[in-house]
């Protein structure tokens, strides 16, 4: 009888700013949807225009490229990075700090200029001219890759420095070899830390790729801009580029988020393995 | 084994004038120790006091400064060439390594693998067992170590004292010839402590070689053939348990049981 309505307490600071943020965006809409200098019928016509999807095709090559040659280089470093050799361990450490030390713009350009100060390249009495071999494509694949092997070699490091100490020790004491302690015993578990990161790196090498429109190495943008060069529908086409990017980078955090799900679905892994997993990512999402 | 046979034995360990320092701090000064097929000899002493570093010498986790150990008739660990010794490879440690079982204070099982594959990967992979051969095994051994029925289950599962004794049973499915033991219930909460030792009580019942580094001094007085206590780095004093526990002779000895009780 008794019982009275509770009302929670209403936050009008809050309200008010949404009501500014809905007038706000609503205006843009507007502006944008009515602007005379956009011309709409276009888009869809070049959504599926066969130079556009050829440059997806080349796009998503590039990604695909970049990221197994940066895993494997990576491994490699991270392992060169954890021996006791100080001229394995020099090597990685100067590597890293060069490739994530400059910006990736110009690794691109200078990999795509590299014939200017080596001309021609000799093998015996072979001599093949630079720009026969490094073409805009190799140019711009191994810009992407050798950074990115910088990233990848601290994020598989991370992994690896995750595992228990005393699972390598265990292994090596069951008369496991190194090469079976590290295939079998250490990489399994330290693939449970370096999975999400390297999620995280893929969707962000796909916008990354467009970097290489710069030596026109005829991905997405470098598609897109070359038909608007012609007809100078430049929003237009710069439209639909962010459309596809956009198609790609959501399929491509679906796919990241399924993984994810699974590898915390199975958790055969004790939870504070699992807890330096997602520190990990965490601390990859600020430098990536 | 009586004990008259197993002074008669053959040895399986010989350990000579070990040294190990970590920079200037001497670790080890001098440890000798012989131990024949089927003795078990239990390593006592404060913590610092070297005992974990010398067993870990023994299946070269370690490496020595000087000195040397003999398994089985095998140098551990190095190659002698004229007065040099040359460290071996990490595949040749390996292989010296599979006759020699160990278990740890942390039990360090494989922790994405089931208790099935931690006990017979070794095995297949190092002993070139058939995957048949090691899962009956692996099966057998579980049953001696009182797990029955747990092959399917991840260590994360277990109890402390449920994951060393898949520990101890990993390291016998390699058929060792000696088994060496790091604290095996220093980790452990007090009421899995006796399951621990029981599992190892059977193993020395069985004639196995044991090497077992423990504070356990029931366990020592009960099941060893011999006791070694270590201090600074080197053996103050060794014999019998009824001896050396029960009837020290040397002072720090003495100081060390007072502690214990």
């Amino acid at each position: 009888m008794n019982a009275k309505k509770i009302v929670p307490a209403k936050n009008w600071g809050q309200r008010a700013i949404a009501v500014v943020l809905i007038a706000i965006v609503a205006l843009l809409i507007y502006m944008v949807a009515t602007s005379r200098h956009i011309s709409w019928s276009t888009i869809p016509q070049y959504i599926f225009d066969e130079t556009i999807l050829d440059g997806i095709r080349l796009t998503i090559l590039f990604t695909v490229l970049s990221m197994v040659i940066s895993i494997v280089a990576g491994a490699i470093l991270a392992t060169m990075r954890l021996s006791s050799n100080p001229v394995l361990l020099g090597f990685s450490s100067l590597y890293i700090w060069f490739f994530r030390g400059t910006p990736l713009l110009v690794q691109i350009i200078f990999w795509f200029n590299i014939q200017l100060f080596i001309p021609s390249i000799d093998i015996g009495i072979f001599q093949i001219d630079t720009n026969v071999i490094v073409t805009a494509f190799v140019a711009a694949l191994l810009a992407l890759s050798l950074n990115e092997a910088a990233y990848m070699a601290e994020i598989i490091r991370g992994g690896l420095l995750a595992v228990d100490g005393g699972q390598g020790e265990a292994a090596k004491a069951l008369g496991y070899t190194p090469a079976q302690a590290m295939l079998r015993i250490i990489f399994p578990q330290a693939l449970r830390v370096i999975i999400p990161p390297i999620g995280n790196q893929t969707i962000s090498m796909l916008k990354t790729t467009s970097l290489v429109s710069v030596v026109a190495a005829q991905d997405l943008l470098t598609r897109a801009q070359n038909i608007y060069a012609r007809n100078f529908l430049i929003i237009e086409l710069l439209i639909v580029a962010s459309i596809w990017y956009l198609v790609m980078t959501t399929i491509a955090s679906c796919i990241q988020y399924a993984i994810e799900q699974r590898l915390g679905r199975s958790a055969k892994q004790p939870p504070a393995v699992w807890k330096a997993a997602l520190r990990l990512m965490r601390a990859e999402g600020r430098n990536g | 084994m009586s004990d008259r046979s197993k002074q008669s034995a053959s040895v399986v360990v010989e350990a000579i004038d070990v040294h190990k320092s970590f920079g200037t701090l001497d670790v080890l000064k001098g440890i000798n120790l012989t131990v024949r097929k089927g003795e078990v000899v239990c390593l006592l002493g404060p913590s610092g006091s070297g005992k974990s570093t010398f067993l870990r010498c023994i299946n070269h986790l370690e490496t020595m400064t000087s000195g040397r150990i003999v398994v089985d008739g095998q140098l551990i660990g190095y190659h002698e060439r004229g007065d040099e010794l040359l460290e071996m490879s990490g595949k040749e440690l390996a292989v010296q390594r599979r006759d020699i079982g160990m278990v740890f204070q942390r039990f360090n099982l494989f922790a994405h693998q089931d208790v099935l594959t931690n006990i017979s990967q070794a095995p297949i992979l190092n002993r070139g067992k058939s995957r048949d051969q090691a899962v009956a095994r692996a099966k057998q051994l579980m049953k001696m170590v009182d797990l029955e029925g747990r092959e399917g289950a991840y260590p994360y599962q277990l109890s402390g004292g449920q994951q060393q004794r898949v520990a101890i049973a990993r390291a016998l499915a390699m058929e060792p010839k000696l088994m060496l033991f790091d604290e095996p219930t220093s980790a452990l909460d007090p009421e899995l402590v006796g399951e621990v030792l029981s599992v190892m009580r059977k193993l020395a019942d069985e004639g196995m070689t044991m090497i077992v580094v423990t504070h356990e001094m029931s366990f020592a007085r009960d099941v060893a053939d011999r006791v070694v206590f270590m201090d600074q780095g080197v053996v103050v004093e060794e014999g019998t348990a009824r001896d050396v526990i029960d009837n020290p002779q040397q002072e720090r000895t003495r100081a060390f049981l007072r502690r214990m009780h």
